[in-house]
C-alpha cells in the first residue's frame, strides 16, 4: 500500500470531498500480470466489487482456469481453487453441491471454457448447477501466445491461423453462449463487454444479477464478457477496444440472451446458434 | 447401522463403507466391473440419511475434477472407476497430488490395454505406483484381497488421506469387486461437523473468514526454485509414509524355502497354491502386499534372505516383480507368473509355475 | 448542480494502457512523459476540468484510479 496515495486520499476527504470510487478491498494489492488494457483486469474488478457489495467475501469460492487468468487467485482476497484446463465447472459443481450455501463462481477464458472444457461447461449448465460462470471471450489463446481459439473470427489472424481463420480448414467460430442458453438448466445468460464506462456499468449489473441468482437456486447464471486481447491482436489497447466493437460485436452481439429462465424475445438464438451469416473479416 | 454380519459384493462394500465412514461426497461415472458402487449409493440415498452427496458425472474427467473441487473444501470426497476410466483420471490425480488434496479413488481393475476386457486383471500396478500422471508424486495405494478389506480400507483411507494431505487409491480388481462374501459392517462414523471440517482441514476453501488469509488450492508454482522446495516437501511426505505406513501380511514365511509375493485376488490364489504345496511337502510361504505404495521393501528383503526363490503372482505380464527385485536387490531367484487380459490363474497353474520356474 | 472532481492515481501500478484517456469526457488526463518503476508512461491529471464522473476508474483494468468529488 502506497502511503503517499493514502495520505492524498485522506487529505481530499478532509477537504470535504466524497469518495466516488476506489479499488475494492476484495482485490488484493498484488499487481495483476495482465497486459496493459486487458479486459481481464476490469472483469476481475467487477466481480470483486460485486462480492464486496453483496458482503459475501467470507462465503464465496472462486475457481480459476488454465490460461491468462490462471493466477486469478492472487488477485482476489477470497478462497480460490485453480482447476486443470477446462475443468472449472466440474470443480465448481462439487464445491456447490457440498457447500450449497456458499457462493461459487468459475472464471474462464474462451479456450478453457469453449474448447477443452466444452463437456464440463455444457453439462454443468445442463444440470442447472446453482453457480455463476464468468466467461471472458477475447477470440484468442492469450497465455500461450495468440493461437486460434474456438471463438476466433473467420478471417482473423492468429499464431496458428497466420493467413486468417478459414471455415474450410478450421470450421466456424463457436457461439457457446447462445448454445448454452438453449439448455433448460441455465437461468440467466448474457453477453457484456467492458471497453467503455457504460459497458462496464451494464457488465457489473449483469454480474451482480448472476451472483444474486444463486440465492434463488433455479439454475446456472452465465455471463460472457467480450474483451480485447490487444497483445494477441497486435494493437494498442484503445485500438483493440475499437476493433472489438467493429468486429467482435457483430458476431457476438452484446445483451441479455436469457433472463429468469426465459429466452429474451427479440434475440433469435436459433439464428445465432445454427444459422451463421457470420461477418467475414478482410 | 451397527456392527452386523452381511453378505455382499465387493463393490457394494465400497459403497456402504463410504456411507458408514462419514464420506461427504461421491462423484462417479459408470464402467464395468465397478458400476455397483454408484448403483448402491443411488439406491441407498445416503443424502437422506447422512447428508452425503452422490452425483453421476458426465465423464471420468469430470468426476475426478469434482473430487478435486469438493475435496478442496476440506470434505471427504471419493470416486471409483475401472482401468480405462482411471486412465482418464490421471490428469486429475496428478493435480490432486500436486495440490495436496486428501481424497479417495477406487480402481476395480479390468484387463487392458485399451478398452481391453471387462474381466479382472492386475495390470494397472505401474499406473498406480509409478505415477500414471506427470510429475514426481505418489498415491497411497491399498490393495484389498477380500470384500471385508474393500469395506475396511475405505475407513483406513480417510485416516491416511487427511493425515498426509494426499490422495489414497484403493487398487482392487474385478474379482474382488464382483464376488460376494461375508462382511462385518461397522458402526457409522458421523460426517464431520462444520467445526470438525475447519479443524481437520484448515487449508480448505470454504469461504475466507476475516481472521485468516485466503486459502488457495493450486498446483501451479511458476518459480522453479520454489517448485523444487515444494517437491522436496512432497518427497519428505512420501518418505514418512514409507517409514510409518507400510502394510503387508506374511503367512508361513518363517520356515519357508520359497515364497509367493502377491496382492489382491492373486494373493488368494497364491494362498491356495501355498496350501497345495505344503500338502506335497514343499515349504512355501506367502508374502501379501497390502500397501503397494509404500512398498514393504525392508520387510520383503528380510524374508528373502532365508528363502531359495520367489514367485511373483500377479494378473499381469509382470509389473510388481520389478519392485520385488529392487527390494531383494536380485539376491534371490525371482520370477513372475501371471495370466492376463482378464484370465484368472488357477492355484494348480501357480504351483506348477513355482515348480517349473523356481524349484526346478 | 456542478461537481468538481479529483482523481488519485496509483502511478506505480498504472500500466499506461490509456483506456482511461479514451473514456474521459473532459480530457483532463494524459499519459505522463515520465515512466514509473515498471517503465510505463503512467496516467496523470493535466488540468482542473475533472468533474468526478469516475469514467476513468470504471474502465481502468488495474483499479489504480480513486475518484473524489465536491459540490461547487
Amino acid at each position: 500500500m502506497n502511503q503517499d496515495i493514502e495520505a492524498r486520499k485522506q487529505e481530499l476527504l478532509n477537504q470535504g470531498y466524497t469518495e466516488v470510487y476506489t479499488k475494492t478491498k476484495v482485490l488484493t494489492d498484488a499487481v495483476m500480470h495482465y497486459c496493459p488494457g486487458c479486459g481481464h483486469g476490469t472483469t476481475h474488478r467487477l466481480v470483486a466489487e460485486v462480492i464486496d457489495e453483496m458482503g459475501i467475501q467470507d462465503n464465496v469460492v472462486g475457481v480459476s482456469p488454465v490460461g491468462c487468468s490462471v493466477l486469478a487467485y492472487n488477485y482476489f482476497d477470497i478462497d480460490f481453487q485453480e482447476a486443470a484446463h477446462g475443468r472449472a465447472p466440474a470443480l465448481a459443481t462439487a464445491v456447490k453441491r457440498l457447500n450449497p450455501d456458499t457462493f461459487v463462481f468459475t472464471y474462464q477464458g474462451d479456450g478453457d471454457l469453449a474448447a477443452i472444457g466444452t463437456a464440463e461447461t455444457i453439462h454443468a449448465c445442463n444440470r442447472g448447477e446453482n453457480i455463476t460462470m464468468i466467461f471472458v471471450n477475447n477470440g484468442i489463446y492469450g497465455m500461450t501466445g495468440g493461437q486460434m481459439a474456438p471463438t476466433t473470427l473467420i478471417g482473423m489472424k492468429s499464431a496458428t491461423t497466420p493467413y486468417g481463420r478459414r471455415v474450410d480448414i478450421n470450421g466456424y467460430p463457436l457461439r457457446i453462449t447462445e448454445l448454452i442458453s438453449t439448455l433448460p438448466g441455465t437461468y440467466y445468460v448474457t453477453r457484456q463487454s467492458v471497453q467503455t464506462p457504460a459497458a462496464v456499468r451494464k457488465a457489473k449489473a449483469a454480474i451482480r444479477k448472476a451472483f444474486e441468482n444463486q440465492k434463488l437456486k433455479k439454475g446456472l447464471s452465465f455471463v460472457e464478457i467480450l474483451s480485447n486481447c490487444n497483445s494477441g491482436w497486435k494493437m494498442t489497447p484503445v485500438q483493440a477496444n475499437k476493433w472489438m466493437e467493429d468486429n467482435m460485436m457483430p458476431n457476438y452481439p452484446v445483451g441479455d440472451i436469457k433472463v429468469d429462465g426465459k429466452l429474451v424475445e427479440n434475440v433469435d438464438v436459433a439464428r445465432l446458434a445454427v444459422d451463421h451469416p457470420l461477418s467475414v473479416m478482410q | 447401522m451397527a456392527k452386523e454380519l452381511k453378505l455382499m459384493k465387493g463393490n457394494e462394500a465400497i459403497a456402504r463403507a463410504m456411507i458408514a465412514s462419514g464420506t461427504d461426497g461421491y462423484f462417479g461415472y459408470p464402467i464395468t466391473p465397478q458400476s455397483e458402487v454408484m448403483e448402491t449409493l443411488m439406491a441407498e440415498k445416503p443424502w437422506e440419511e447422512t447428508g452425503m452427496v452422490v452425483l453421476q458425472a458426465e465423464s471420468e474427467m469430470a468426476s475426478i475434477n469434482m473430487v478435486y473441487g469438493g475435496a478442496a473444501t476440506g470434505k471427504k470426497v471419493a470416486t471409483s472407476s475401472s482401468s480405462p476410466g482411471i486412465s482418464l483420471m490421471q490428469e486429475g490425480l496428478t493435480y490432486l497430488a500436486g495440490a495436496e488434496i486428501p481424497c479417495l479413488v477406487v480402481n476395480v481393475m479390468r484387463g487392458g490395454p485399451g478398452l481391453g476386457t471387462i474381466q479382472p486383471s492386475q495390470s494397472d500396478y505401474f499406473q498406480s505406483v509409478k505415477g500414471g500422471g506427470h510429475g514426481d508424486y505418489q498415491l497411497y495405494t491399498l490393495a484389498p484381497a477380500s470384500v471385508q478389506e474393500m469395506y475396511d480400507f475405505v475407513f483406513d483411507a480417510w485416516d491416511i488421506a487427511f493425515k498426509y494431505r494426499n490422495p489414497v487409491l484403493i487398487l482392487s480388481d474385478g474379482a474382488i469387486g464382483q464376488c460376494m462374501e461375508k462382511l462385518y459392517t461397522r458402526d457409522y462414523v458421523p460426517r464431520w461437523t462444520e467445526e470438525e471440517r475447519r479443524k481437520n482441514a484448515p487449508w480448505g476453501t470454504w469461504g475466507k473468514p476475516a481472521n485468516r488469509p485466503h486459502n488457495i488450492i493450486t498446483s501451479l508454482e511458476l518459480d522453479s526454485a520454489r517448485q523444487e522446495v515444494f517437491n522436496h516437501k512432497l518427497q519428505a511426505k512420501y518418505a514418512e509414509m514409507k517409514e510409518k505406513e507400510v502394510r503387508y501380511e506374511m503367512l508361513n514365511c518363517d520356515d519357508a524355502d520359497y515364497i509367493f509375493v502377491a496382492y489382491g485376488s492373486s494373493s488368494r490364489i497364491a494362498m491356495k497354491a501355498m496350501q497345495m504345496a505344503r500338502e506335497k511337502g514343499i515349504k512355501v510361504g506367502l508374502f501379501r502386499l497390502i500397501t503397494l505404495f509404500p512398498f514393504p521393501t525392508k520387510q520383503l528383503a528380510d524374508v528373502a534372505k532365508h528363502v531359495k526363490g520367489i514367485l511373483c503372482v500377479e494378473m499381469s505380464a509382470g509389473q510388481m516383480i520389478e519392485d520385488v527385485r529392487l527390494a531383494t536387490e536380485c539376491n534371490v531367484k525371482t520370477e513372475h507368473f501371471g495370466r492376463f487380459g482378464g484370465i484368472i490363474p488357477t492355484p494348480t497353474e501357480v504351483l506348477e509355475a513355482l515348480e517349473n520356474k523356481i524349484i526346478k | 448542480m456542478a461537481f468538481k472532481g479529483q482523481i488519485v492515481i496509483d502511478t506505480e501500478r498504472c500500466k499506461g494502457c490509456a483506456v482511461c484517456l479514451a473514456a474521459c469526457p473532459v480530457q483532463c488526463i494524459a499519459l505522463s512523459k515520465n515512466v514509473n518503476g515498471k517503465g510505463y508512461n503512467y496516467t496523470e491529471t493535466v488540468n482542473d476540468k475533472c468533474i468526478g464522473c469516475a469514467s476513468c476508474a470504471m474502465v481502468c483494468p488495474d483499479g489504480v484510479i480513486s475518484v473524489y468529488k465536491i459540490k461547487c
